[in-house]
């Protein structure tokens, strides 16, 4: 019975996105290829993803995608659903599964999601902030919608590598921080490159008549970086980790505020 | 008269930076910061001071106000913090407190 055998074929594609590649498992071919082609560049060729999904696809599409995140955990199985999907997944197992419709979007904001508790054990975060390499070393630029995350991105020279223009995905390691590209694109609509840097510095956006660095104190920057990571369950012991991991990054990485005209001549302060 | 006890929440991260208390809700993210009189109640708040007494002791020697608008401002306040789940409030001491001591 050949036409079963293929109606029960599965299809697969690792994403590495911050090095922690999740695999994703799909019986629909046409689907498989457009993951392939929203995560290019972060398609990982690892045998031995941290996370897997198996993916349902619901026919037709499921509700308002624009419905609140609920993310919660019951007995060690997380529990996310948005109008437009629902996941589960088990750390302890590291399976887990998602139902939805046959669109990137949905996925990506599950990818997010399952980053953010990920990273949320670990001391990192994902942060709405801009990231780039210059010479060997990473750059966030973090702010609300309309700081100017995708006008610094689109601004820098040839030579910078652009990580992100929109969220930039931040782990932590013995002696400091490292930005790691993610696909998860702005305005720009460009996905970041694949690569990584130690965190030299976050500067915190704002736009003025004229391009200048001030130092924030370690308060106004901790209040300014929480208000900007990502974070969506309703857990005591993530939000005390995120909490945390916020005061211990600001306490190694220096961070400023940046007042920019927008033109060009502000990488000229960067780096 | 009844009296007021407050407990901290213990499903508050809580931090003090800078002078400046900062505490976010484990229920829903939401960061709050402490403004000096709110600072107090909370690093006061060990479920078995009366609030009448945190005043007397703390906020009254701290600023030059009346005690019984002390006090007012200072329940107001204290039920203020309540609502957002910060602290806890109960006619009776609240002796099932476990800590979350500010650092």
């Amino acid at each position: 019975m050949p036409e079963l055998a293929a109606e029960l074929e599965l299809f697969s594609v690792v994403l590495d996105i911050g090095g922690i590649p999740v695999r994703l498992n799909t019986g629909d071919p046409v689907f498989l290829r457009m993951l392939q082609e929203r995560y290019e560049g972060f398609l990982g060729s690892s045998e031995r993803a941290e996370i897997e999904f198996d993916v349902d696809l619901a026919r037709g599409k499921l509700a308002d995608p624009d419905a609140d995140v609920q993310v919660s955990q019951t007995d060690g199985r997380w529990q996310l659903t948005r109008g437009d999907f629902h996941a589960e997944w088990e750390p302890l197992s590291r399976r887990g599964r998602i139902r939805q419709s046959a669109n990137p979007y949905s996925m990506d904001a599950v990818l997010r999601i399952v980053h953010t508790l990920v990273l949320a054990r670990q001391g990192g975060f994902l942060v709405h902030a801009a990231s780039a390499i210059r010479n060997g070393r990473a750059f966030l630029f973090a702010g609300v919608s309309g700081a100017g995350k995708t006008t610094i991105s689109r601004l820098a020279p040839p030579h910078v590598t652009l990580l992100t223009d929109e969220i930039s995905y931040v782990r932590k390691h013995s002696n400091g921080y490292t930005a790691f590209g993610t696909p998860f694109a702005g305005e720009l609509a460009k996905v970041g490159e694949n690569v990584s840097a130690e965190v030299s510095a976050l500067y915190l956006l704002a736009q003025g008549p004229e391009n200048l660095i001030e130092p924030v104190p370690a308060a106004e920057a901790t209040r300014s970086l929480l208000a900007n990571i990502l974070f969506f369950a309703e857990d005591d012991e993530l939000v005390r980790s995120i909490f945390d991991s916020a005061f211990e990054f600001v306490s190694r990485v220096p961070v400023s505020r940046l007042t920019f005209v927008p033109d060009s001549r502000v990488w000229e302060l960067i780096g | 008269m009844s009296r007021l006890y407050l407990a901290r929440n213990p499903r508050v991260a809580a931090r003090a930076l800078d002078g400046e208390m900062m505490i976010m809700s484990g229920r829903d993210s939401n960061l709050f910061t402490l403004n000096k009189t709110a600072t107090i109640l909370w690093q006061a708040a060990d479920g078995l001071t009366p609030l009448d007494e945190i005043v007397g002791r703390r906020i009254c020697s701290e600023f030059e106000v009346e005690p019984s608008v002390a006090l007012q401002d200072a329940e107001s306040l204290a039920r203020d913090l309540a609502s957002h789940e910060i602290l806890q409030l109960s006619e009776h001491p609240i002796p099932q407190f476990n800590g979350g001591v500010a650092r």
